[in-house]
């Protein structure tokens, strides 16, 4: 139940830089997903607001205190760490009772406080076992109940559900967002799959290289990402993206791809005019990209040709991956499509969803909406 | 089934080629169990396998002496019936007392240096402080050193102190000799135990000394128990240091000093040194027994994934 503040925090290893500049508000209650490749800087992030890791420069605050000289165990939070990290010599009681019993609450408050836990996560009848007679997801669930009971401030995760099987991940998914509506508590995630973040974050700080690139909520980062990584690294498949030009034609604006010329949207227009003759890179995500025949007929968009070079039926959806011309596109069609491996194909892209970025480093998106 | 047939094969070659490692292992141990049961006479004359010939002609005699350290042969005496067998183990001439300088000696040169290792090992492993790894190179570099080369300079020191001759000064120079295997030994197994653990106790709210007795000795009861058994071992079978700081006074001689005098203060005595030798080599026997279930428990199991 607090606030955090994260202060042009920085943290170097050595010459290494692993996080830069980090700035970032937390809202109480809000759900963090720190999102991002491996090595950019998010897991480091994490361990400087448990204090695990010393901070080269920067502020943290938690509540009303600024926590940069308190010791881990003064700062109010709890941790669920990936490799769930248990005591392996004591029972799932005595592992979720101990951080209480440091703390010197009384018999009867531990007790009560570990059933509670218990019974949140339903892992009663495992109270008495080691942790080495448990399955993964049992000890996840332990994990996470040894940071309940301690009803500290905020909740600290570190990828605590990598390791466990896809469809365990699901549920677990599902569980602690569900958890987070029962303790109403500040959480801190962080997480590499960018399909955790969008599932569970109220908001989300995508990072690469140590920086932050961008922070929203799921849709915000969805819909407008700041750049081409952010656009690349959410959503999955990744987005498509297709070096072109923007050209003036007929007085309308059409994104050329070499192979294929498509009309930009007039209301986009006004956006774009600066960037006419200028080289940039079209991106398009998959599912706005449709098979002609079965797309929604409301799409405004033009049509290219492609040749289909792998069809993978997901059931609801069919994924087709598709060359055109000199670039390799992916589309989520509908189902009932009749693409045929190396036959040609026409496909139809939502052209009210394209995005524009800028083809010089950092990439930047063009803004080409009006956002509610 | 080939593919079964060969595994099997394998399998039995490998059991075989292990049961006749074992079997020559124990093979010297073996024929120093047999002659210890037989005559001076026998001995003397012929080879241990002699005595699996029927028919068998074994004695406890040479246990008798070596415990009692009385001889019963040469002159046919008649038995004393004043004296009993106990009264003359542990009094008088006998092994008991020397068995008895030995348990005094190998405890607490067992004891002292496995606490000190655990709580410098840990620190050397999870504390972080200026000069760690300096630290820690001195001490591996001390494991080099030979420990021949201490003798006269502690001796000397030993005599400022007044400490040459007392057990303290036996109980310190083990102690000395065995902290930078140990130290090593029990840094390596702490290292190894997963950071998670230390930084989840931490937050947890353990102080470091809480982190060392409720998490990390649990956790390495196999590695010191291990640990324990070589230094008790080494201090139980050693002569030299013994003999050096304690002298070989009667009422401070270990087992391994009482032993060696025995062949020589009695001259031709030599065929009671195999006895003498399993009797010595008992406590170390039975201490491993009971310690042994330590060593396959794979006490980490289940912290971690997997």
């Amino acid at each position: 139940m607090a606030k955090v503040v994260i202060e042009n925090l920085s943290k170097y290893f050595d010459r290494v830089e692993a996080v830069k500049n980090f700035e970032l508000e937390i809202d109480d209650k809000e759900f963090v997903v720190l999102v991002g490749p491996s090595g950019c800087g998010k897991s480091t992030t994490l361990r400087c607001v448990a204090g695990l890791e010393e901070m080269t420069a920067g502020e943290i605050h938690i509540g009303d205190q600024m926590v940069n000289d308190l010791p881990p165990r003064d700062r109010n939070i709890a941790m669920v760490f990936q490799d769930y990290a248990l005591y392996p010599h004591m029972s799932v009681y005595q592992n979720m009772a101990f951080g209480l019993k440091l703390r010197k609450y009384a018999k009867a408050e531990i007790n009560q406080r570990v059933r509670e836990a218990a019974e949140i996560l339903g892992i009663e009848e495992l109270l008495n076992r080691k942790p080495r007679e448990l399955s993964g997801g049992q000890r996840q669930r332990v994990a996470v109940g040894r940071a309940i009971v301690r009803k500290p401030s905020v909740f600290l995760f570190d990828e605590p559900l990598s390791n466990l099987d896809a469809k365990l991940r699901v549920q677990m998914r599902a569980e602690l967002s569900k958890l987070h509506q029962q303790l109403q508590t500040t959480i801190i995630y962080v997480t590499h799959d960018q399909v955790e973040a969008m599932t569970m974050g109220t908001k989300i700080v995508i990072m690469k290289d140590g920086e932050i690139q961008q922070v929203g909520t799921p849709m915000e980062v969805y819909e407008y990402p700041v750049n081409l990584f952010v656009g690349g690294f959410i959503g999955s498949p990744a987005m498509n993206f297709i070096p072109a030009k923007i050209i003036s034609k007929d007085s309308e604006l059409s994104v050329d791809a070499g192979s294929f010329e498509l009309v930009i949207p007039s209301e986009k227009e006004q956006y774009l005019q600066g960037k006419i003759n200028e080289e940039v890179i079209f991106g398009i995500r998959p599912e706005d990209m449709q098979d002609k025949s079965f797309a929604e007929k409301s799409i405004q968009g033009g049509s290219i040709q492609a040749v289909v070079e792998v069809v993978e039926p997901l059931g609801s959806e069919v994924q087709l991956f598709v060359i055109s011309g000199e670039h390799s596109l992916v589309a989520r069609v509908d189902p009932r499509t009749q693409a045929r491996l190396s036959e040609g194909i026409k496909l139809v892209l939502n052209m009210d969803k394209i995005h524009i970025f800028e083809k010089e480093p950092p990439h930047f998106r063009v803004k080409t909406e009006e956002r509610p | 089934m080939t593919g079964k047939v060969g595994r099997r094969l394998s399998r039995s070659l490998l059991h075989i080629v292990i049961i006749s490692i074992c079997l020559m292992w124990t093979l010297p141990s073996f024929g120093l169990l047999a002659n210890s049961f037989r005559s001076r006479r026998d001995i003397v004359a012929t080879g241990w396998w002699m005595a699996l010939k029927t028919p068998f002609a074994f004695t406890v005699e040479n246990y008798m002496d070596v415990l009692t350290g009385q001889s019963h042969y040469g002159e046919e005496k008649a038995p004393d019936k004043s004296r009993s067998i106990l009264g003359d183990i542990i009094t008088g001439q006998g092994i008991g007392r020397a068995f008895l300088n030995s348990l005094i000696i190998s405890i607490p040169s067992t004891l002292i240096p496995v606490v000190i290792a655990s709580f410098a090992a840990y620190a050397l492993a999870w504390m972080r402080f200026p000069g760690r790894d300096l630290l820690l190179i001195i001490v591996v570099g001390l494991l080099v050193v030979p420990l021949q080369m201490t003798l006269i300079p502690i001796l000397r020191l030993y005599k400022g102190l007044h400490l040459a001759g007392t057990f303290l000064g036996v109980w310190l120079a083990h102690t000395a000799y065995g902290l930078p295997y140990a130290i090593y030994l029990l840094r390596n197994f702490f290292k190894a135990l997963p950071q998670d653990l230390f930084e989840s106790a931490s937050l947890d709210g353990a102080s470091q000394f809480v982190v060392f007795y409720r998490i990390v000795v649990p956790l390495s009861i196999p590695s010191i128990a291990s640990l324990a058994i070589f230094q008790f071992l080494w201090v139980w079978n050693d002569l030299l240091v013994a003999l050096i700081y304690l002298g070989g006074t009667r009422d401070v001689a270990p087992l391994t000093m009482h032993i060696s005098s025995m062949m020589s203060s009695l001259g031709e005595n030599w065929h009671l040194l195999p006895a003498g030798a399993f009797i010595s080599m008992m406590l170390p026997l039975i201490i491993f027994s009971i310690l042994q279930p330590y060593f396959v428990r794979g006490i980490l199991a289940g912290s971690l994934k997997g």
